[in-house]
């Protein structure tokens, strides 16, 4: 009884579809989970290819991409995968979505496919893919993968991108290519060499740090 | 390619650091950084694991190349490193327990080490002979052990300061990453 009266009569659009379950799947990678700042899992792509935010955004659009079709199978197939050799499973799952979408980029646009590299066939070893497999795709079904595995895609894309726009800022004057500064803006190269790649990623962690040690103490 | 082998060792161990200046294997290298003792170990393991893959990367290569298949390279590659990986595990277990509880979760972790799928691919790319991928693999191992053991030595160190409870962790791991990749720098041009 004292649960009804709880609930109010009358939801808003909104408000139920931000309690529903299927939005938290959704919502957790993007913030709450977020693959980069709160798990830090799959570090070297986001340090490899955050040069440029347009780098970063492919990646993280490829890596959205694999994340997904290998959580959609992975949940499709989990009842019928033997768990002995389920690890070895996913991995080939993963390897053949990522051929694909190395061959994809490859035909989209062959610059963007020699700025990225090796590191379009490195999704495989992305931890972050093979974690969400193994925690999450196994052990539901499609619908509510689909969902985590966008949700968690898009939140490795917003974590590249604002270490690609820091890091393309402040190391070449643009973002996206186009320049923000006056001519006379003085570039920082390190951070397009490999160092600023720590280094920003190591103040994205500490705002972060400091954003929740706030609201621990507020 | 005529490159001598010096100059893919040098390469390889310093002037592109795998972890420093490529960003492969990161994973383990902010996991495992925490001990001396565990992260040279780790060091060794993954040294071995990519010279054994280096080889079979060179042979599953040139097979793919035989029979006009290159879209089977990172299943194959991905399939080997998995397998060598277990043997070292079993090997490590079987040799060591005591290394086997300190490493954890972070043994059969390698195989998602991007190092070692990197160096496979790199070195495909790259178009290297037999031996030149070996002394190319050992010299990534090498380079690999290096910062692990840098770090690890700094970390320890680091317990005996007290840094801002904020920086703590992952973040002044990253920081002193930086500064490691900044001096690396300095090794450019070596080995002529």
């Amino acid at each position: 009884m004292s649960q009804l009266v709880k609930e109010p009569k009358q939801k808003s659009f909104f408000t139920t579809l931000a309690e529903s379950p299927s939005t938290n799947e959704f919502l957790k990678g993007i913030w709450k989970d977020n693959p980069i700042f709160v798990q830090v899992l799959g570090m070297c792509p986001v340090l490899a290819v955050t040069n440029t935010a347009e780098n970063a955004l492919a990646m993280g659009f490829a890596t959205t991409f694999v994340l997904m079709m290998s959580n959609i199978l992975v949940s499709l197939l989990r009842n019928v995968i033997p768990k002995e050799v389920r690890i070895a499973s996913y991995i080939l799952i993963i390897a053949t979505f990522v051929t694909m979408t190395d061959y994809a980029i490859q035909a989209i646009s062959v610059d963007l496919h020699k700025s990225l590299g090796a590191f379009i066939s490195l999704i495989v070893v992305n931890c972050l893919i093979l974690s969400r497999a193994e925690a999450f795709a196994s052990k539901n079904t499609v619908i509510p993968s689909i969902l985590d595995g966008l949700g968690m895609g898009l939140g490795f894309v917003l974590a590249l991108f604002s270490l690609g726009a820091v890091r393309e800022l402040l190391g070449n004057g643009s973002i996206l290519g186009f320049s923000i500064f006056s001519a006379n803006f003085q570039e920082w190269i390190v951070m397009i060499l490999p160092a600023g790649g720590f280094f920003t990623l190591a103040l994205w962690l500490l705002l972060f740090n400091i954003l929740k040690e706030r609201r621990n103490h507020g | 390619m005529d490159e001598s082998l010096w100059y893919i060792f040098i390469n390889a161990s310093l002037i592109s650091n795998f972890v420093l200046a490529y960003f492969l294997g990161i994973c383990p290298f902010l996991g495992v950084s925490g001990k001396l003792d565990t992260a040279s170990k780790m060091g060794g393991a993954v040294t071995f694991v990519m010279l054994i893959s280096s080889m079979c990367a060179y042979g599953i290569n040139t097979l793919l190349v035989a029979i006009d298949a290159p879209f089977l390279q990172l299943i194959s590659y991905i399939v080997v490193i998995a397998s060598t990986v277990q043997l070292v595990e079993m090997f490590v277990k079987k040799m060591s327990p005591a290394l086997f509880r300190a490493l954890g979760i972070f043994l059969p972790l390698i195989t998602t080490n991007c190092a070692i799928l990197g160096l496979a691919l790199f070195q495909t790319n790259k178009g290297y002979g037999f031996l030149q991928s070996l002394v190319y693999a050992l010299g990534a191992g090498i380079g690999f052990t290096l910062a692990l053991v840098l770090m690890a030595g700094i970390r320890q160190q680091l317990d005996f300061a007290s840094p801002p409870k904020v920086v703590k962790g992952t973040v002044i791991t990253l920081l002193i990453a930086g500064i490691l990749s900044l001096s690396f720098m300095g090794f450019s041009g070596l080995g002529g």
